[in-house]
């Protein structure tokens, strides 16, 4: 038997979360280099699976699968194809960073005993979730999906409620009050999707016999296992509405504001760019792979909903006052295009929306981290309290900058490639959605500007006066990842080769072939 | 005699306890009252055993014997540090148990 | 020589990048760096363009990939450039002129301190508009065209410091995303109807679709050159953008990028030659921007917004002979060269000017200045000369061969046309000499600003003159040059296609007019301002005038539907979301508390009514089965 490296490189962050867990109260710092090391040796591991992985090779490659329950036929079967080796590479990519811009959010106040033990659980809690997404991305058994999707919902519960960002207005019971509203509301919300999701997960075993994801794929496609219309509908409605939740699909978002503008900004990271991430994966995978002719039933609505959720989010962030609250609306705009392109149902709609996913990963972790450490020097989310930054700190300013940028798709970097394969996606499928779309990168050039400007332009405001410019530890944070938005943005092709195999068998899963361009479709 | 006269005793037996448990105020009343319902499904118990012809009913009654002794134990430890702390039996000042 | 096209780009690329990345080190070299660097692409531009001139004309057009850039299913775009004559052309205008305003900013910007990361953005600018006019194909000519739009921004706002620098920088960036929308819309059609964006199999299928796709494809490529190019409906952005540093204004503003629209549609010509009714909108925006621009010119008392009026009513020129199609094109292409040489000269101008009056920009406060720097007034004289026509020189040649090609058309659309560019002349004239006499000619006019320094106006420094000279020098002789024995035309037409249409009236007779016409417009001028003492502070004037200082109040439009109605829609979003979408959710939230405040009330712990709720309830239960038993 070979060495199971699926298993391994989400062990790894399980146990670093233990180690870092049990680091005696008094040694915070041993706990936060403990908590980095074993995200730097997980990603090492997602490196080794991403060259391992053979683009032009089987569907699921680095499979292993053993017996869990069996009574329900429930089987630990874990198996990567191009987008979850792609995601799973994301997610382990982006955790360091996380924990090194989260490097002092959860030392402990003054007020408190030397026996508190934040940081080790801070950390802790961040590996934790890092293990659940990446086994998540891995799972090839519906239950062990299920199990993993709700469960990552605790630790980031702990991680909202528990760490806020402790810029903030008013006063401290106040923002306890609030923090708490946004955790619950987060957890409220996606329990609710979760548990519509359970149902549909045992419905589908009573439909199917069985858990595993490529013996339902296999049956559907020869025929043996045929579903009623309206079974697959009612089944594929109670997954997509978990995805779209935790997505999230407009009118579901109302909780991604309120979490990631409470949140530390880290761990608002990690729920824009690693945990939601799980929700327009399992729509590729699941939806469109289990119930291929509901998908295509549903999509016109679903379409709609996202080009909503395009502009809304965007004209939203518009008006935002709050810089981390306009950031999360932008992320729903951003989330709109991913399930535009998914439900496009074309190459290029499918491929733009995948490189979407690890695009929009990057570089909202670059302009949120950016934004916190801004943040943080001058302890205010608010908009308006803040003004010429970029004479003080020009640096902090240009990697803002770059960030912003990337948010609003600049041709050069990686956001622009998958925005615009989606919209061309989306255009060759449907003409009307694709225009509507780009409306979109106009409200994106207008909240990135407005922001920029109103923050970091202008005369210096006498709060911002000595602020200091980025430290080391922050530039390591902020580099690699304007680097590779860079690189990306370039040269995609290392990632794009990778996608394309996983989505052609989607596109054949769906049965759908893309239009053919006028003039060949005339000859 | 005829078995069924004995169920009807039982029913009148277990009504006579339920009335006590819904109507008295002191607890070893209802304490009482409830042994007196538990008795009267034993009673049914070992009637049915009897028309039946199997042991069942018999052995489920011993059964109750043991987790009606389990519960004067438990119960009456209950009432007493009830009644020491309260200097009072009736269960109706005990209403503490609630949101 | 293929493999050179690529160095094009590398070094303002490198320099770029250098500059930017360099820090505190680099702030003594770096305005060398940057300048040098600019100057090898131009060498490079030159090596190319000898080696071009030296084969036949049907073989000139280079190629080279570098990489698949974004290979997904049916989609293929690829880093590739393709050098012809038309980007050959723009290539040595962009790198020439970009090159002496380099060197021109080293004078302009030395108090600066932030001199290297100016550098670094103009090298920026550089490499991406090279990129613009290299791109073998539409996406990567998108990434050309916001690159440039990048710079433009970082440009227009590099004195971040003032407001309305960064408010006029976002104002651009957003005016011409609305553009970019259109580009990319376009680029979207053309894969969905051809199936590919590479220029190539593009323009060579244009046969085999229908009209409509080809006049929709036309009409979002006008928009996108609307916006690059600053014409109605999207010009608003170019006066605002003279915030920027006045070499910004010369070589971006001016010279090059604002001429990136012109380039798309003589490059999709194919497209246009096939969907007339895309054309006619062509010279119907054309027409209408070099009317405005011109009238707007007229009105302003700032010397570089009255420039930036003037530019915009030149590439109106330019956009009309391109609406022209195959009549027009390569005479778009002259005068925008021309227009490059003269109109960055008079920037310069203005800057040099500027730079010895205290950063002043009110012509009002200047007067007599000829006296003082005689240098900038010769150059400025006769970037004058020639954008106003005057025989000889570079626009006379240009703008003459536009206003005949206008009458060319035919029919009662060239009559309108031809006369309107005529009428352009004449306010060309007029606003021209208008800011000639105010700057250069009168009484001295400046007086000590609030904390009483006076201007010493001086000539500027020999690293700003020279560009000067050299431009001014184009400005004579380009033309001319251009225009004997048809050279520039015969350097184009094998890839852009020339006919001649039917002129209604000999080029005699147009020639004829538009002199006349010029002298008319320099006659007003003079009459009213050359005659007569200029007030300092402007008068109220007509109705016109002040709606033309006003921008003939398409800002006020703006503004207000636009800016306030947007505001007005997103603060009511925020609102609905807040009590609507989160109201909902919340409200059911509320409803449960309520539910389960009232249920709770049954919890009232007292053990004989929870006994008789367990009796009632068993009592139920018994019922109930009995009951399904009986049924």
């Amino acid at each position: 038997m070979s060495f199971p490296l699926l298993t391994a490189t989400a062990a790894l962050p399980a146990i670093g979360a233990v180690a870092t867990a049990a680091v005696p109260a008094a040694r915070r710092t041993t706990a936060k280099w403990l908590a980095l090391v074993f995200s730097l040796a997980t990603l090492v591991l997602a490196g080794i699976a991403l060259a391992r992985f053979e683009p032009g090779g089987d569907r699921y490659q680095l499979t292993e699968s053993h017996a869990w329950i069996k009574d329900f036929g429930v089987r630990y079967e874990l198996g990567v194809d191009g987008i979850g080796v792609a995601l799973m590479a994301l997610t382990a990519l982006l955790i360091p960073f996380v924990i090194l811009a989260g490097w002092h959010d959860a030392d402990p106040l003054e007020t408190k005993s030397s026996r508190w033990r934040p940081t080790q659980g801070f950390f802790a809690l961040i590996l934790m979730v890092e293990a659940m997404v990446i086994l998540s991305f891995e799972a090839t058994d519906v239950f062990l999906f299920y199990i993993l999707f709700e469960a990552m919902l605790i630790p980031m519960y702990f991680l909202i409620g528990g760490f806020g960002d402790r810029a903030h207005t008013g006063s401290d019971e106040n923002a306890a009050a609030q923090r708490s509203y946004a955790a619950v509301k987060f957890l409220l919300y996606n329990l609710v999707g979760g548990l519509i999701m359970l149902a549909a997960v045992i419905g589908l075993y009573v439909v199917a016999g069985t858990f595993s994801l490529s013996e339902i794929a296999e049956a559907r496609a020869n025929g043996s296992l045929s579903m009623a219309t309206g079974t697959e509908r009612w089944l594929f409605l109670g997954f997509f509405f978990a995805f779209a939740v935790k997505a999230p699909l407009w009118p579901l978002h109302t909780w991604l504001p309120n979490a990631m503008g409470e949140a530390t900004s880290p761990v608002a990271v990690l729920i824009t760019a690693v945990v939601d991430k799980v929700g327009t994966f399992a729509m590729l995978r699941f939806c469109l792979q289990l119930f291929p002719e509901a998908s295509k039933w549903a999509t016109p609505v679903i379409i709609v909903l996202a080009l909503i959720s395009i502009v809304y989010g965007a004209l939203l962030a518009v008006g935002q006052r709050d810089i981390k609250r306009l950031i999360a609306y932008a992320s729903i705009s951003h989330f709109g295009f991913i399930i535009l392109g998914i439900f496009a149902m074309t190459s290029q709609g499918q491929s733009g929306a995948t490189l979407y996913m690890v695009n929009h990963g990057i570089s909202t972790a670059a302009l949120m981290l950016v934004a916190g450490f801004l943040i943080t020097r001058r302890g205010s989310r608010l908009i308006a309290d803040y003004g010429g930054v970029q004479k003080v700190a020009p640096i902090l300013a240009g990697t803002f900058l770059i960030g912003g940028l990337a948010t609003l798709s600049l041709p050069g970097l990686a956001p622009f490639v998958s925005e615009f394969l989606v919209l061309v996606g989306a255009f060759s499928a449907y003409p009307a959605a694709g225009i509507i779309a780009t409306t979109g990168i106009v409200l994106a050039a207008l909240y990135v500007l407005v922001l920029y400007q109103r923050t970091m332009t202008g005369p210096v405001k006498a709060e911002v006066q000595g602020m200091a410019d980025l430290k080391v530890r922050e530039l390591a944070v902020v580099l690699p990842l304007i680097a590779l938005l860079l690189f990306l943005g370039v040269y995609p092709k290392p990632l794009t080769e990778i996608v394309n195999p996983a989505v052609q068998h989607t596109m054949s899963d769906v049965q759908k072939k893309d239009p053919q361009p006028e003039v060949e479709a005339a000859k | 005699m005829n078995p069924v006269n004995y169920l009807y005793l039982a029913a009148l037996l277990f009504t006579i306890g339920a009335a006590g448990v819904l109507i008295r105020r002191n607890a070893i009343v209802v304490f009482m009252c409830v042994e007196l319902m538990l008795n009267a499904c034993n009673l049914a118990f070992v009637t049915f055993s009897r028309m039946h012809g199997n042991l069942d009913g018999q052995i489920i009654a011993f059964f109750t014997m043991v987790v009606a002794a389990a519960e004067v134990v438990v119960g009456l430890a209950i009432i007493v540090s009830v009644f020491r702390s309260r200097h009072s039996a009736s269960v109706d000042d005990a209403s503490l148990m609630k949101l | 020589m293929e493999n050179l096209i690529a160095l094009l780009v590398a070094a303002p690329l490198l320099g770029a990048a250098v500059l930017l990345c360099g820090g505190r080190r680099l702030d003594r070299a770096g305005h060398w760096i940057g300048t040098l660097l600019a100057a090898a692409s131009f060498v490079v531009g030159v090596v190319l363009f000898l080696d071009m001139l030296g084969k036949g004309a049907e073989d000139r057009a280079l190629h080279q990939k570098l990489f698949s850039w974004i290979p997904v299913e049916g989609f293929q775009a690829d880093v590739a450039f393709q050098l012809d004559q038309l980007s050959m052309t723009f290539v040595l205008l962009i790198t020439g002129v970009g090159t002496l305003i380099h060197i021109y900013s080293i004078g302009y910007m030395e108090h600066d301190e932030r001199r290297r990361r100016f550098f670094g953005y103009l090298n920026l600018f550089l490499a991406a508009m090279l990129i613009l006019v290299i791109a073998d194909n539409y996406l990567l000519l998108y990434v050309g065209w916001e690159g440039v739009g990048l710079a433009s921004y970082l440009l227009i706002g590099f004195w971040q410091h003032k407001p309305s620098a960064a408010t006029a920088a976002k104002k651009a960036f957003l005016v011409n995303r609305v553009g970019d929308m259109g580009l990319s819309i376009a680029i979207m059609l053309m894969f969905t109807t051809f199936g590919t964006f590479a220029f190539g199999p593009v323009l060579e299928a244009t046969g085999e679709t229908g009209e409509g796709k080809l006049t929709a494809i036309g009409l979002m490529l006008l928009l996108a050159a609307c916006g690059k190019s600053a014409q109605v409906p999207l010009q608003s952005w170019l006066g605002d953008a003279m915030e920027g540093p006045t070499p910004v204004s010369a070589l971006i503003h001016a010279a090059t990028m604002v001429t990136a629209g012109v380039y798309l549609i003589v490059r999709s010509g194919a497209i246009f030659n096939a969907a007339p009714d895309a054309q006619l909108v062509v010279v119907v925006v054309g027409a209408v921007t070099l009317l405005f621009g011109a009238i707007v010119g007229c009105a302003k008392d700032d010397i570089k917004k009255a420039l930036a009026g003037s530019t915009m009513s030149q590439i109106g020129y330019m956009i009309l002979a391109a609406g022209l199609g195959p009549i027009g094109y390569v005479f778009a292409i002259m005068h925008l060269v021309t227009h490059g040489f003269f109109k960055a000269g008079l920037f310069l101008g203005a800057g040099s000017v500027m730079h010895g009056m205290n950063d002043e920009v009110d012509m009002r406060k200047f007067g007599g200045l000829r006296k003082y720097m005689p240098v900038t007034f010769i150059t400025f004289g006769l970037g004058y000369l020639a954008i106003i026509g005057f025989p000889g020189l570079s626009g006379f040649f240009s703008k003459d061969k536009i206003i005949e090609a206008a009458f060319a058309k035919g029919g009662t659309e060239g009559w309108i046309l031809g006369s309107v560019a005529l009428l352009g002349a004449a306010i060309t004239a007029f606003y021209m000499t208008r800011v000639m006499l105010l700057t250069f000619f009168g009484e001295k006019r400046w007086q000590p600003d609030a904390e009483g320094h006076e201007p010493h106006p001086h000539e500027s420094p020999k690293s700003m003159t020279i560009p000067m000279i050299v431009l001014a020098f184009g400005s004579v002789f380009a033309g001319g040059f251009f225009s004997i024995g048809d050279r520039f035309l015969n350097w184009l037409e094998p890839v852009t296609g020339h006919s001649h249409g039917h002129a209604p009236v000999s080029a005699t007779t147009v020639t004829a007019a538009t002199m006349v016409v010029l002298v008319i417009g320099v006659a007003i001028a003079w009459a009213m301002y050359g005659r007569k003492p200029v007030p300092v502070v402007a008068p109220r004037g007509s109705l016109l005038t002040r709606a033309a200082r006003r921008d003939l109040l398409q800002d006020d439009f703006n503004h207000v539907v636009l800016v306030r109605g947007g505001e007005h829609l997103t603060r009511s979003l925020v609102y609905v979301d807040h009590t609507l979408v989160d109201g909902v959710v919340n409200g059911t939230a509320a409803s449960m508390g309520g539910l389960s405040g009232r249920l709770r009330k049954l919890q009232n712990g007292y053990a004989r009514s929870y006994a008789v709720s367990m009796f009632g309830g068993t009592a139920v239960l018994i019922a109930a089965t009995l009951l399904m038993r009986a049924v």
